[in-house]
């Protein structure tokens, strides 16, 4: 059984549909990536999985059971959690404050000093910057804290949005690479990236969405041979 | 103009300011986390200086000890509202939402009228008159309880939301309401404990000032307009600029009150108002948002 399972999900907008009938399945321990062009429906499919929307129609299964009846707080207590596109942290709380409130849920709270521990091994600079209010850091800062204070939740998948939107390519360097480490201990994760190329090189399969269905399947290196996916979103 | 009429403004005025200051902090925590304006404050300000006047008329409860039940009551109150009147609205325009508290206004200050009559009914206890002297100035020993256990319970407040799991998810709320439920917090409890805390805030507030004021329907209204003033001044939804906001507004009354004629003695207040409006609209202290 896979870990997360969509089944022919609708979601709508009023009347303006945004995904159309998407199956999607992750299976455990593994980076699977979703690319496509901007408003293609990708980050409509997280914030439904996440219970920020509901399905007009359709299942989200996660272990074979229900999502989609959920609320927000509950998917993250079944240890489903999302790094939001633009991050969503909390500006004006301290960086210590935003991953405590990451692990907010029962179970992540009994293990707050292990995941702080953890997160900060991962994310030096996030230690360093304890006392400091979030949003006084830099870009980079801020997406290694969304990301820090997503692993305090102790997810079993953890589902990043645009993670390299508006930042330096150094950093965003740094932070695939920090991804991969936090698969390689044990952590799903679904990556969805307008970065194609380095999205579908880190995971071992990708969905290419297009207008809200998928188009195309396959693994990173399939899809990055497909001369539909070289001259739509390599530019080649 | 002498030196001791200026000092007794100054006593008044920060004798004031921290009653106001304890009503702007409970609406201020309201509209930061709800970001809805809440016209029934005053009403349940009014309707907690009832309870602590009847329990004081029919058990002999004191005011000072009858916080002990009007808070918790009266947080059980402002979650009830929360959850039965402004939730099932949230998707609503804001106008409307604006307008269900007001109606709420209304229906409470009606209510009390149909129950209680308009009559003004006062606490009449041992220290209502107590005082002493500060070189010329006057000072009210219950008006100074009232101030002091308004900025104690204020100061309680901030400390609940900086060190308590779910006071940082209040200001989580205020902020990120998105990111909020995404690290896994109940955003409907979160929002009915803020409606809930706003409305225990002003209930305290209420009950603290029984022993000197008189208890009526309309008895809030005049603290309602101060208190917006007051979180306007602050910075909208800045839960700590509201306590500072208290005592500027209350000395700004207190000083009219001393150096202009009774009729314009609220001038000051509102000219302060208009101008933070017109120059600093964001409060002297930031709003939420721009933290």
């Amino acid at each position: 059984m896979s870990l997360l399972e969509l089944r022919a999900v609708e979601v709508a907008y009023g009347d303006l549909p945004a995904l159309r009938g998407v199956s999607v399945a992750i299976e455990a321990g593994e980076t699977l990536s979703v690319v496509g062009a901007n408003g293609a429906g990708k980050t409509t499919m997280l914030r439904a999985i996440s219970g920020l929307m509901r399905p007009r129609a359709g299942q989200i299964l996660l272990d074979g059971e229900r999502l989609d009846t959920l609320p927000s707080h509950a998917i993250v207590g079944r240890g489903v959690v999302q790094v939001p596109e633009g991050r969503k942290i909390f500006p004006s709380l301290t960086v210590l404050e935003n991953l405590e409130l990451g692990s907010y849920v029962a179970a992540a709270k009994a293990r707050r000093r292990d995941g702080l521990e953890q997160v900060f091994t991962l994310f030096p600079r996030l230690k360093e910057r304890e006392r400091q209010a979030a949003g006084t850091m830099s870009g980079g800062e801020q997406q290694m804290l969304a990301i820090g204070r997503a692993l305090m939740a102790r997810p079993r998948l953890l589902m990043l949005d645009e993670p390299s939107l508006g930042l330096a390519p150094i950093i965003v360097t740094e932070i695939f690479r920090i991804i991969g480490e936090i698969n390689r201990s044990g952590t799903t994760v679904l990556l969805v990236e307008q970065n194609t190329r380095q999205a579908l090189a880190l995971s071992r399969r990708g969905y290419v969405l297009e207008n809200g269905r998928v188009v195309l399947e396959g693994t990173g290196a399939e899809l990055l041979g497909n001369e539909h996916v070289k001259r739509a979103y390599l530019g080649m | 103009m002498t030196g001791g009429l200026l000092l007794q403004a100054v006593v008044s005025g920060l004798l004031l300011g921290g009653v106001y200051g304890l009503v702007a902090s409970g609406l201020s925590l309201i509209f930061g986390v709800l970001r809805i304006i809440n016209f029934a404050h005053g009403a349940v300000m009014m309707l907690a200086m009832y309870t602590t006047y009847w329990l004081f008329a029919l058990a002999g409860v004191d005011p000072y000890l009858s916080v002990i039940l009007t808070a918790p009551l009266f947080f059980a109150l402002g979650v009830v509202i929360q959850k039965v009147v402004i939730e099932p609205n949230r998707s609503a325009a804001e106008h409307n939402q604006l307008l269900l508290t007001l109606g709420l206004a209304l229906f409470f200050e009606n209510l009390a009228l149909v129950l209680w009559q308009g009559d003004f009914r006062t606490v009449r206890v041992a220290y209502s008159n107590a005082s002493f002297m500060i070189g010329e100035a006057l000072v009210e020993v219950p008006r100074l309880v009232a101030s002091g256990g308004a900025v104690l319970m204020a100061v309680g407040l901030f400390a609940f939301l900086r060190l308590t799991d779910v006071g940082k998810a209040l200001r989580a709320l205020a902020e990120e309401p998105e990111g909020a439920a995404l690290v896994g917090i109940n955003v409907a409890r979160i929002r009915a404990a803020a409606f809930g805390l706003g409305s225990a805030c002003v209930a305290v507030a209420g009950a603290l000032i029984t022993p000197f004021f008189y208890v009526a329907p309309d008895v809030a209204e005049s603290f309602n307009i101060m208190a917006f003033v007051v979180v306007v001044l602050g910075g909208m939804g800045n839960f700590m600029g509201a306590l500072a906001g208290g005592f500027i507004v209350g000395l700004a009354e207190s000083l009219g009150a001393a150096f202009l004629p009774g009729s314009l003695k609220q001038l000051v207040v509102f000219m302060i108002f208009v101008l933070v409006l017109l120059f600093r609209p964001q409060g002297l202290f930031g709003g939420s948002r721009d933290r």
